[in-house]
């Protein structure tokens, strides 16, 4: 379950901030994670689905999604954010 | 219905193909040449490919997502209604091998061009399939009879069958829900990835195992279904895979004897028979690469991808054969004598990366197809069509015939070399690898040989 947003103040100043963006034109097929959720490495955050392959998109280190810049039906090209990380 | 269909109307006159892309635009291509009318469906994102403009007619059915679109039964069926088209051909994949489909198509009063739907589910169920054709005397792998549960039932069979073994989707097809145990460590892990793709993309839990072949050639057999007789029009090899789909194929298998060669005509003969075939299907087995004994993989009840391999070497267009049996009427050749000749090889040129076999969707700035004798290019797309990322990658078949397999082979390297595809990237590079790798020049290769061009 996804706390409220709020509350924040003084968290995270040593995390770093990692931009997770799609490597190519993509529908999201599944959004499997949520804003405000802890991720570990390597955990999947959406699954893409282009021409018939499934292709998840990796979290490349632990941390909280603070930004989820997608929804499920979505149409990403490449390049596109996809989720925040921090 | 406004008219009874006597003797006279038993010629379809219409046909609308519910279907896109390259195979769309080959059954245009036969059905306008035997004089029938040809209405193409699609979506929006297909607007500007050849098949549409091809068509005698053409309706927009929805928009881009398969599901609102080729894959909308009620759609298809309201395109055929305004369009007073007589027939369905399906095409392979979207809803060729759904059996309620089929059904409704016969019930609107139209011709399906393709098997009986009680034939599309009989085979449509690995499980099912697997027990019909080991009754019928059909070789099958060591495998469950009963569709398996949870992860202790499976380790309970593996232990039974031996490993290494397949994982499988009851409900699969195209490569997908399937996954191999080595030893029992492997085993709850497969079944899991295995179940979970079989909810998600088949809708269906139900999962079997069978006994893993390694190595293996994976091979198929041709048939054409009449009434009263099943005919095998011979076999097609078809290991070299990526993420268990096809990437290439050829007749005859270098890697398949002419006893070994009999023994699969008539196994794949008697497939057909037990479920009554009609029209064009293909019975896929796989052939252990050190003992020569073959077992039952499954069935495709309609049109294969591959299909022009088969026509190159017997100059016998299934495609024709499909409608003159939906409509009634005989095959175009005499089925005891059918010779084939000479050697074909099949090149599905993809739009994704060489190296990692990534998608890449995109537009095409530029198109020039090889050609010349014995080249043949059956291609969904040309210079300034967009490739979307809502179907499959494939944008043409690139096809070679040659007197033998090393003329094939020469043609071949000369018709990749030749091929220009800009503005995205194509595996065009991979088949020249291929072509030119020792392993697959020799005809000794097996289902892992990309695998091995590309570890």
């Amino acid at each position: 379950m996804v706390g409220p947003p709020g509350g924040r103040a003084g968290e995270g100043e040593e995390q770093r901030v990692a931009e997770v963006r799609a490597e190519m034109v993509a529908n999201v097929w599944k959004v499997v994670t949520a804003e405000g959720a802890e991720v570990s490495d390597g955990a999947t955050l959406v699954i893409l689905e282009s021409m018939k392959m499934e292709i998840p998109v990796l979290a490349e280190e632990p941390g909280t999604v603070t930004k989820l810049a997608v929804a499920e039906g979505d149409i990403v090209q490449e390049g596109d954010l996809i989720a925040i990380i921090e | 219905m406004l008219d009874s269909p006597g003797p006279e109307t038993a010629v379809i006159e219409s046909v609308l193909v519910a279907n896109r892309g390259e195979i769309a635009r080959r059954v245009i291509a036969t059905a306008r040449r035997m004089g029938i009318r040809a209405v193409a469906v699609y979506s929006e994102a297909d607007a500007g490919l050849p098949f549409v403009r091809e068509a005698d007619e053409a309706v927009l059915i929805g928009p881009p997502p398969p599901a609102r679109s080729y894959l909308d039964a009620g759609a298809i069926l309201r395109a055929a209604r305004e369009t007073g088209a007589r027939a369905v051909h399906p095409g392979y994949g979207f809803l060729s091998e759904n059996g309620l489909f089929a059904q409704a198509v016969i019930d609107a009063g139209l011709a399906w061009v393709g098997p009986p739907p009680a034939a599309i589910e009989q085979m449509g169920d690995k499980i099912s399939a697997r027990n019909l054709m080991a009754e019928a005397g059909v070789p099958v792998a060591a495998g469950t009879a009963e569709p398996v549960r949870d992860a202790a039932e499976a380790e309970a069979a593996a232990a039974f069958i031996g490993y290494p073994v397949m994982v499988k989707a009851a409900a699969g097809g195209g490569g997908i829900g399937m996954s191999a145990a080595a030893g029992p460590e492997q085993l709850a892990a497969a079944f899991e990835t295995a179940r979970s793709r079989a909810e998600r993309f088949f809708g269906n839990p139900a999962i079997l195992l069978e006994r893993y072949v390694a190595p293996a050639r994976h091979v198929e057999v041709q048939i054409l279904g009449l009434p009263g007789r099943v005919l095998a029009l011979g076999e097609r090899d078809c290991s070299v895979q990526r993420r268990h789909q096809k990437v290439a194929e050829e007749t005859p298998s270098p890697g398949v004897g002419p006893g070994l060669r009999a023994r699969m005509m008539e196994a794949a003969v008697r497939a057909g028979e037990a479920v009554g075939y009609l029209g064009a299907g293909t019975v896929e087995f796989l052939v252990d690469a050190r003992t020569g004994d073959f077992t039952f993989l499954e069935m495709n009840t309609r049109l294969q991808v591959e299909h022009p391999v088969t026509e190159m070497v017997t100059g016998i267009d299934l495609v024709e054969q499909q409608l003159r049996i939906a409509a009634g009427r005989d095959i175009s050749f005499d089925p005891d004598d059918v010779l084939a000749q000479g050697h074909a090889i099949e090149l599905r040129v993809y739009a994704e990366d060489p190296n990692r076999f990534l998608p890449s969707p995109g537009t095409i700035t530029g198109w020039a197809e090889p050609s010349g004798e014995g080249i043949r290019v059956d291609a969904g797309y040309e210079a300034g069509n967009q490739v979307t990322p809502f179907y499959d990658p494939l944008l043409a078949k690139l096809c070679v015939w040659g007197a033998d397999r090393d003329e094939a082979l020469r043609r071949a390297r000369d018709a990749v070399a030749s091929f220009r595809i800009t503005g995205l990237k194509t595996n065009l590079p991979f088949h020249m690898d291929l072509l030119d790798s020792e392993e697959f020049s020799d005809g000794g290769y097996d289902t892992l040989v990309v695998t091995r061009l590309r570890p």
